[in-house]
């Protein structure tokens, strides 16, 4: 029987990749992520802090090379610059009159590059590639515990505040006249922000960490009116795409990070397209009715 | 419901608001909110009514003056749960992925563990509240397909599982159908019957005298506080509104009604 299966080709060339350890173990990790950004990007997205989960994935790379020259876990590094350049753009927005964007801009684009500057300067082993773009399929275990930590840390915050942050992310006001401490909310949420991308840095790279925030959240929220859909949609559009895409890039040698956002594109596109209430389809027909309800009142009058 | 709760009174102190573009919305308003009374805010498009409103409630931080509730600060007065706030409709993101339930039970967060897991008083106090403005049956709507009128129902009804013993309320007439209006104000009035305090912005100057017990009106600054009798005169008017005829304005917001959304 085994031997059957064995000689169709298809089945083969399906299965091969699963007796590689290190290929498990990637799919594993990025499904793991792939979790993790999924429920944060609900909050984010609902929040409009799209530009903000941008800025913190940027702002992580003198972290990541000063923790290296340090010798202490690249995560450390990475959150403690990530989440100071949050409060670097709090602190600059309310000092100045600047909009928010130009803070955000200036700031991120600022650690980016003095980051930039560090790693050519400082003589580490940090593959510049690697930072930028992700490395899941060559991950180290020492690197596969601090992901898990950071992630753990994640859910279990958003798990025992989630009710208070969907509150935060509605209507802060309310949150305030009922005497809760938004200013705490508020740096909460930073926090897992940049929790969440330093779980995520090995598998999507900065680069393209931003979509994995995004794009899930987006895509849920397109298909559903309800939170607690919305997050199921996510996780499992999210944690597909990561199997799928890190499976996919080991079978065709193209970037893991690269593979798990195409599919994530894609499955968002499709629910825009064809989302059964707020989709372009389902809101074209819904403009459609108008003008022909309007043309059968005219006959009727011309009757 | 208790009957005899104690009342609530808001002093405003010399109170001036400026943005950080270094606009100066509110400017030296002192005013007294008379403890179980209604009392109206009137004023035109941009005189400052969200804003001293945000600066009762303690969303704005004033540049200068002080604000008292029953003589406690305000941080202090919504860590007791004595101030509810309905927004203004534009405020509010109604695409958000929440029921008119879950909205009105953000009303009872205060009262709960910091999990919020609802007990069986807050869902009976949601159920009472719901069932009080009349939205029982639009409970597990998305806030986004209610129309005008339910929309601050929905709101409302938050503020009343909320408990609280003061109640501003943000243009809840703007949007809203007559009908709606009327129910509202029915509401307004058994609330201060039972003691709330209640501070209400509006624009339909026709209602004001039928439900109003006290009158502020506001441009940059309160130009006249008092009994809506003594206040809501014509040359009143016509200063907060500057220079309009007060009969053309009636006529300008008689207009705007009747474009309000059906229901
Ligand atoms: N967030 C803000 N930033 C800057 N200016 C504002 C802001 N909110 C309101 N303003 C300005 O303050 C003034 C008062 O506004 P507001 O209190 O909303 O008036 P009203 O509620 O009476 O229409 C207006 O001129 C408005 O443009
Ligand atoms: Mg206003």
């Amino acid at each position: 029987m085994s031997n059957l299966i064995a000689k169709i080709p298809l089945v083969d060339w399906l299965i091969e990749p699963f007796q590689y350890g290190f290929l498990v173990q990637a799919i594993w990790v990025s499904a793991f992520v792939g979790l993790v950004c999924a429920v944060l990007s609900c909050y984010i997205t609902l929040k409009g802090w799209s530009l903000m989960g941008d800025a913190v994935s940027h702002a992580v790379v003198p972290g990541v090379v000063v923790a290296y020259a340090l010798n202490i876990p690249f995560a450390i590094g990475a959150f403690v610059f990530g989440f100071g350049a949050t409060v670097a753009i709090g602190y600059i927005k309310s000092k100045t009159r600047l909009k928010e964007d130009a803070v955000i801009g200036v700031v991120f684009t600022g650690f980016f590059a003095f980051g930039l500057v560090l790693i050519t300067k400082i003589p580490s082993n940090i593959d510049l590639f690697h930072i930028l773009f992700g490395n899941v399929l060559g991950i180290s275990q020492q690197d596969i515990i601090q992901t898990l930590i950071a992630g753990t840390i994640t859910l279990l915050v958003i798990l025992i505040r989630r009710k208070d942050l969907l509150l935060f992310c509605f209507d802060p006001n309310h949150a305030k006249a009922i005497g809760l401490n938004t200013q705490f909310m508020y740096y909460t949420l930073l926090s897992v922000l940049a929790l969440t991308i330093v779980t995520a840095l090995q598998t999507a790279g900065i680069i393209l960490v931003i979509a994995m925030l995004v794009t899930p959240g987006s895509t849920a929220y397109l298909l559903t009116d309800r939170f607690d859909h919305m997050l199921g949609i996510s996780i499992a559009t999210s944690v597909f795409s990561c199997v799928g895409g890190t499976y996919l890039s080991y079978h065709f040698d193209v970037s893991t990070g690269g593979a798990i956002v195409v599919l994530l594109t894609v499955l968002f596109m499709v629910a825009m397209v064809f989302a059964p209430k707020y989709g372009i389809l389902a809101q074209n027909s819904h403009q459609q009715l108008v003008p022909v309800e309007n043309q059968a009142e005219a006959n009727k009058i011309v009757d | 419901m208790p009957t005899a709760i104690q009342t609530l009174d808001i002093s405003v102190n010399n109170l001036s608001v400026t943005y950080s573009n270094a606009k100066l919305a509110l400017y030296n308003a002192n005013c007294t909110i008379e403890p179980g009374s209604i009392t109206a805010l009137v004023g035109p498009n941009g005189s400052g009514k969200s804003t001293l409103f945000k600066s009762i409630m303690g969303f704005l931080k004033p540049s200068q003056g002080q604000i008292r509730i029953a003589g406690l600060p305000v941080q202090k007065a919504q860590k007791k749960q004595l101030m509810a706030y309905v927004p203004q409709s534009d405020e509010v993101d109604w695409n958000f992925p929440v029921s008119v339930f879950d909205v009105v039970m953000m009303g009872r967060y205060g009262y709960m563990n910091l999990l919020r897991i609802p007990g069986s008083k807050d869902r009976r106090l949601v159920m009472e509240s719901l069932e009080r403005v009349g939205m029982i049956d639009f409970r597990t709507h998305q806030i986004g397909e209610l129309s005008g009128g339910q929309k601050k129902r929905a709101f409302l009804a938050r503020a009343l599982a909320q408990e609280g013993k003061v109640i501003l309320l943000d243009e809840p007439f703007t949007g809203v159908d007559v009908k709606t209006e009327k129910r509202i104000i029915d509401l307004l009035i058994q609330l201060r019957d039972e003691g709330h305090t209640i501070l209400v912005s509006t624009h339909d100057l026709a209602s004001i005298s039928t439900f109003c017990d006290r009158t502020i009106l506001l441009n940059q600054t309160i130009l006249a506080a008092g009994k809506t009798e003594e206040t809501f005169t014509e040359e009143n008017l016509a200063m907060t509104f500057g220079g309009l005829p007060v009969n053309s304005l009636r006529q300008m917001f008689h207009n705007s009604e009747v474009e309000a959304r059906y229901e």
